[in-house]
């Protein structure tokens, strides 16, 4: 997803608003964005906190900055300057993390951010954006550059196979037709939950839901995706994300909220680091049992 | 600089008065850093230049500042820590043109000056950045990662004061953290420095005119709760708020001064 981040900003980069800053991250992939942005393609060096604090100043002024980082970096050290200089003035700062989840696997947990977006969303006027399909960064990121408030852009790894078509972009589209449970998957495990669901037969099938923007509010959830948690009265979650602040607590406080709670509720989740031992995405979505098979084995129950 | 002289003996007692009607307390450390805000809000900020309030615990001093300048009333000052205010203990996003950013947190006025400055660096719009720390905030790590920044990008419009009382929340600055020596440290991260006395208003003026390209420091040797016998130099000063008898005197001290 990166590279077509990448690709797309270049588009932009013309723009006198546009300003790009990065905490020393990109090598073999933003080069292209720097030729192309000039002196609006800043290296603020490794100090996350100031180069929050600086596209905070320079979004004051009417400059639309993007502050660039791998996940776990560019939301937990600089936390403070992103609540107090950005969120309390609601400044149009946009914040784009690489690899949100597990994804620099055994990297290690310092790489890990499986609690950046519940974190963020508990500031104020923070938007934030998980990209299920490479397809969608072009028009999410057209989306940001018109929001004018603080958001989060979580990057990851299109998950889908090659053959599959994604919908238009929306925030929430339905990939897969099933009379079984309604299931959300949060960004690119929509992807990866797609390919193992799609051959089911569709009394057992899911029907699956893409979620790629948070918060969401009941007003905004599709009909449609209501009427299939109605009709199944089972509504499952799977995010790359800790439970706390996630898009099923998230997802379970406004259907209850608004009296159309299912019966059954499950949630797939980021469990932290279950056995101690470190490896891939996939060892620790495994240990988590955040994968297809897992949520397959569970509905044949 | 006789009227402005005048001025700030009359900014310094609204100041007494609103800490002391208020029961507020961090005068000390507005005392310290009022001369330097009244002569670079009076005497040197023009219509493009921009100030960052980094100590936001002095508040007191930048609002009395801008009711010094007409920018804020009496009602305003009457309604400072109070409910239902605009003027809350540490300045707030609160509409007002003056104070771009919400401050109270150390360690992130300087940053935002940077983005301010690198604004009119990439926009070649003409004005100047002011930021003014206190000497105990350096200790806050990010000020390193934005004094790194400002002299790598070269931002010649950022002007940074530091507010050097040597005092801060819980003892002596030399004590719980010292940095030996500000200034040596500044110039080594290639940063020019002139060290002045705060208080004296036209080496403040003179120093904060030089015609020289930042990015600079002045660093302000002054008085906590300068001007009043009894809080000069005292830490205490830092959070007690006045009684009457302690208000009577500070006037008194004031108007002796």
């Amino acid at each position: 997803m990166r590279n077509i981040f990448c690709e797309t900003l270049i588009k932009h980069a013309n723009d006198p608003s546009f300003v790009f800053m990065t905490g020393d991250l990109g090598y073999m992939a933003l080069e292209p964005l720097r030729k192309a942005a000039g002196t609006r393609f800043i290296n603020a060096g490794i100090s996350e906190q100031n180069m929050i604090s600086v596209s905070a100043g320079l979004a004051s002024q009417g400059f639309l900055p993007w502050a660039y980082s791998i996940a776990p970096f560019i939301y937990a050290r600089p936390l403070e300057q992103i609540r107090n200089d950005v969120c309390f003035h609601d400044l149009p700062v946009k914040l784009v993390g690489n690899g949100g989840g597990y994804a620099y696997g055994v990297m290690g947990s310092s790489h890990h951010a499986i609690d950046d977006y519940g974190i963020l969303l508990t500031l104020p006027n923070m938007r934030v954006f998980i990209p299920a399909f490479d397809s969608d960064i072009p028009p999410m990121v057209e989306r940001l550059i018109h929001l004018k408030h603080p958001a989060y852009l979580r990057l990851g790894r299109d998950e889908k196979s090659a053959d599959f078509d994604p919908p238009p972009y929306s925030p929430w589209r339905k990939i897969l037709n099933g009379e079984g449970p309604a299931l959300i998957a949060v960004g690119p495990l929509a992807g990866s939950m797609l390919n193992s669901m799609k051959a089911l037969n569709s009394n057992q099938r899911p029907s699956l839901w893409a979620l790629t923007e948070l918060p969401v509010t009941f007003e905004t959830i599709p009909a449609e995706l209501k009427a299939d948690i109605k009709s199944s009265n089972h509504l499952i979650v799977a995010e790359e994300h800790v439970a706390h602040g996630g898009a099923g607590e998230m997802l379970a406080r406004i259907l209850l909220l608004n009296g159309e709670a299912p019966k059954k509720f499950t949630h797939y989740c980021a469990q932290g680091y279950v056995s101690g031992y470190y490896g891939s995405q996939s060892f620790h979505r495994t240990e988590s049992g955040l994968t297809a098979e897992t949520i397959l084995k569970d509905l044949k129950k | 600089m006789e009227p402005l002289s005048k001025l700030l003996h009359q900014s310094q007692k609204r100041l007494l008065q609103m800490h002391f009607e208020s029961g507020v307390g961090h005068i000390g450390c507005n005392l310290s850093c009022l001369d330097l805000l009244m002569v670079l809000h009076h005497r040197i900020m023009k219509e493009n230049d921009q100030f960052i309030l980094s100590k936001g615990h002095s508040a007191g001093a930048l609002y009395i500042t801008l009711w010094s300048l007409g920018k804020l009333k009496e009602e305003d000052l009457k309604s400072f820590h109070g409910e239902h205010t605009k003027l809350s203990g540490h300045p707030a996003p609160n509409g007002l043109k003056e104070i771009i950013f919400a401050t109270g947190s150390l360690g992130h006025g300087f940053s935002l000056a940077n983005g301010l400055a690198l604004s009119k660096k990439l926009k070649k719009e003409p004005g100047r950045v002011f930021c003014l720390t206190s000497d105990g905030e350096w200790q806050e790590g990010s000020n390193w990662e934005a004094l790194i920044f400002s002299k790598h990008q070269q931002l010649e419009s950022l002007t940074l004061i530091v507010d050097a009382n040597g005092l801060q929340g819980f003892g002596n600055t030399k004590e719980v953290a010292g940095m030996n020596e500000l200034r040596k440290k500044f110039e080594s991260f290639g940063v020019s420095v002139e060290e002045i006395d705060g208080h004296d208003l036209n080496a403040i003026e003179k120093a904060l005119s030089a015609n020289q390209k930042g990015p600079r420091a002045i660093i302000a040797c002054t008085t906590k709760g300068k001007g009043v016998s009894f809080m000069e130099n005292k830490m205490e000063w830092h959070y007690l708020s006045l009684n009457g008898d302690q208000y009577r005197q500070a006037v008194e001290d004031l108007e002796k001064s």
